[in-house]
């Protein structure tokens, strides 16, 4: 009977959550704030010389301040989608120490559905965030050369990049065993944009760091964007992107559902 | 009692313990639909913890549970139908009005929306929370708050409803407010489940009464039938000078003086009977009596004589 009404208990739920969320906007500043903050720093104070630097093997070394911000954009967009993590593991934990919880534990709703409520707001909230921030991206300078289709793709494959994300976020803030510790917990994953292609080409590293680089998921996540968006080759990164996604969401799916099941009284 | 002859709740041998401590051993009762079933005890004799079973939340280890016939092990969600839950921890959404709250709990039963607004509007009304509906719980008071927790356990229309302390942390304005609305819902036919550490308020409320005391029921019963296991019933005469009590104390035989206070305590059970024969008998020797007070054992006296002694001993009665 309950999960007949899975998709109408999450659609209460996210509702819920997108409630909540007007009033402690918590996600959206960290997706909308923080990434622009980001990007007009890498922009203004290192893209003269970042952008230099990406020239130099191309021989024309023109580019500079202005290449640097198409070459950026990508990178800044990952770390906006891995900053929500942070807000969506803080609203999780928020949730958990309530007693409101335990309440919809001896309800007869589909039990799953406080969870993709905070999975579907935090999708939501972030692909608000990330407008907003590619709206300041072109008054900077930012110049796509992507058509609709690409940008119908974009739109997917962020989506489909938030989705994991977020599921890997619903996981930590509920292994934390407080707030404070939910807000740290997916701090490692706001670093991988930087351990990545998503600041400087992978190329320019340390041959360990640079192997990492490679194969963790960030990269082929910025070079898919990256790709739609500028036009540079995509390779099987459109391809590992998937695989990635698809495998982070159903592990942590899991995992989130675990934890939520294990004692309920704690 | 009527119609079903299904309990609302029924345990049979029920056990749960976390790690190696026992936290309920072996707990065996029956709740007839449409009454009021209180569960009394001390903090940490188990009963947050059965609450918690019989609502679904945690399971049992060993033992059978059935609410309104159903196995909550088995069909979790057929419990989950038929039963409303106002936990000891407030359980509202701080972020929602009481209205949204309310509204949520609607949407959650499946609620058409023109109904759920008009459920959530009643509830309001009947809670007296209709200018508070539309601000946060984090500007209401102890009771306000818990009236808005009771009545979204309310929204689905339970048949059984599980309140545990329903009045723990209110004021006395508060918690007599709390006792009507309890005694309404049991007049609407609703089974009420109630954990309490006043034993004054499972007196007033209760239909039955049941003892928990590390994780035993030591006694269960109405509460005249409790009172009767506890001793303590006595009449106390005050004299006015010491030869009346002098004289009175080797007319009644066996009594307890006090030549301070010049009172004499005769154990009694405190009815009409006694008291006449006891009065008579002091007539009869002309002993002045300047007063007289009974004293019937309360539930306090119930609650130490059973808790306070090896459950053995009180059964024996």
């Amino acid at each position: 009977m309950s999960t007949a009404y899975a998709l109408r208990d999450s659609t209460t739920m996210l509702r819920r959550q997108l409630r909540r969320a007007l009033r402690y906007p918590v996600t959206i500043y960290v997706v909308v704030v923080v990434p622009i903050v980001l990007l007009l720093l890498f922009v203004y104070v290192f893209g003269g010389t970042l952008g230099a630097g990406l020239d130099a093997g191309l021989g024309e070394g023109s580019g500079g301040r202005a290449e640097y911000v198409n070459y950026v954009v990508p990178g800044i967009l990952l770390m906006a989608v891995a900053l929500s993590s942070q807000g969506a593991a803080i609203s999780v934990a928020m949730d958990m120490s309530e007693g409101i919880i335990a309440r919809f534990k001896t309800m007869a709703i589909a039990r799953v559905s406080v969870l993709t409520g905070h999975v579907l707001s935090n999708v939501v909230q972030t692909m608000l965030g990330l407008v907003i921030v590619i709206g300041v991206a072109l008054l900077i300078g930012f110049r796509p050369t992507a058509g609709p289709v690409e940008w119908l793709a974009v739109i997917g494959v962020l989506t489909m990049i938030t989705f994991a994300i977020t599921w890997f976020s619903v996981g930590c803030g509920l292994a934390a065993k407080s707030v404070e510790s939910a807000s740290n917990l997916p701090t490692p994953l706001i670093l991988l944009p930087f351990l990545g292609s998503g600041f400087v080409p992978t190329d320019s590293m340390p041959a360990g760091l640079s192997w990492f680089a490679e194969n963790q998921p960030f990269t082929p996540f910025g070079e898919t964007l990256r790709g739609l968006l500028m036009g540079t080759p995509i390779g099987n990164s459109g391809l590992l992107t998937v695989a990635w996604c698809v495998a982070i969401t159903l592990v942590c799916y899991l995992w989130a559902k675990l934890l939520y099941n294990r004692d309920p009284t704690r | 009692m009527n119609s079903t002859s299904i309990p609302a709740i029924s345990t049979r041998g029920l056990r749960k313990s976390y790690g190696d401590k026992l936290v309920l051993d072996g707990i065996d009762h029956q709740v007839p639909e449409g009454t009021i079933y209180a569960l009394l005890g001390p903090n940490g004799a188990g009963k947050t913890t059965m609450v918690q079973i019989l609502s679904t939340l945690i399971g049992a280890d060993s033992g059978e549970v059935r609410i309104a016939g159903h196995d909550p092990a088995t069909d979790p969600d057929a419990v989950r139908a038929v039963i409303g839950v106002t936990g000891q921890f407030s359980a509202v959404d701080n972020f929602l009005t009481g209205e949204e709250n309310l509204i949520l709990m609607a949407d959650l039963h499946h609620l058409p929306k023109e109904e759920g607004r008009r459920r959530a509007n009643e509830l309001l009304e009947q809670f007296d929370l209709v200018e508070a509906g539309k601000q946060r719980p984090s500007t209401y008071s102890g009771g306000m708050r818990r009236r808005l927790d009771l009545a979204m356990g309310l929204v689905g229309a339970p048949r059984i409803v599980f309140l545990d302390e329903p009045t723990s942390g209110l004021d006395p304005r508060g918690r007599h407010t709390m006792w009507e609305i309890i005694r309404e819902l049991a007049a609407d036919g609703i089974t009420i489940f109630l954990t309490t550490q006043y034993l004054e308020e499972a007196d007033r409320l209760a239909d039955r009464i049941a003892v928990l005391d590390r994780g035993v029921l030591v006694a269960e019963g109405t509460a005249d039938e409790l009172k009767r296991l506890a001793p303590g019933g006595h009449i106390s005469l005050r004299f006015t000078d010491p030869t009346e009590l002098e004289s009175a104390a080797s007319a009644l035989g066996e009594t307890s003086r006090d030549d301070d206070d010049l009172t004499l305590q005769i154990p009694s059970d405190g009815g009409v009977r006694s008291l006449r024969a006891l009065l008579d008998q002091l007539d009869h020797q002309s002993i002045e009596v300047e007063a007289l007070t009974v004293h019937t054992p309360d539930l306090d006296d119930v609650f130490f004589a059973l808790t306070g002694h090896p459950t053995s001993e009180e059964e024996t009665s």
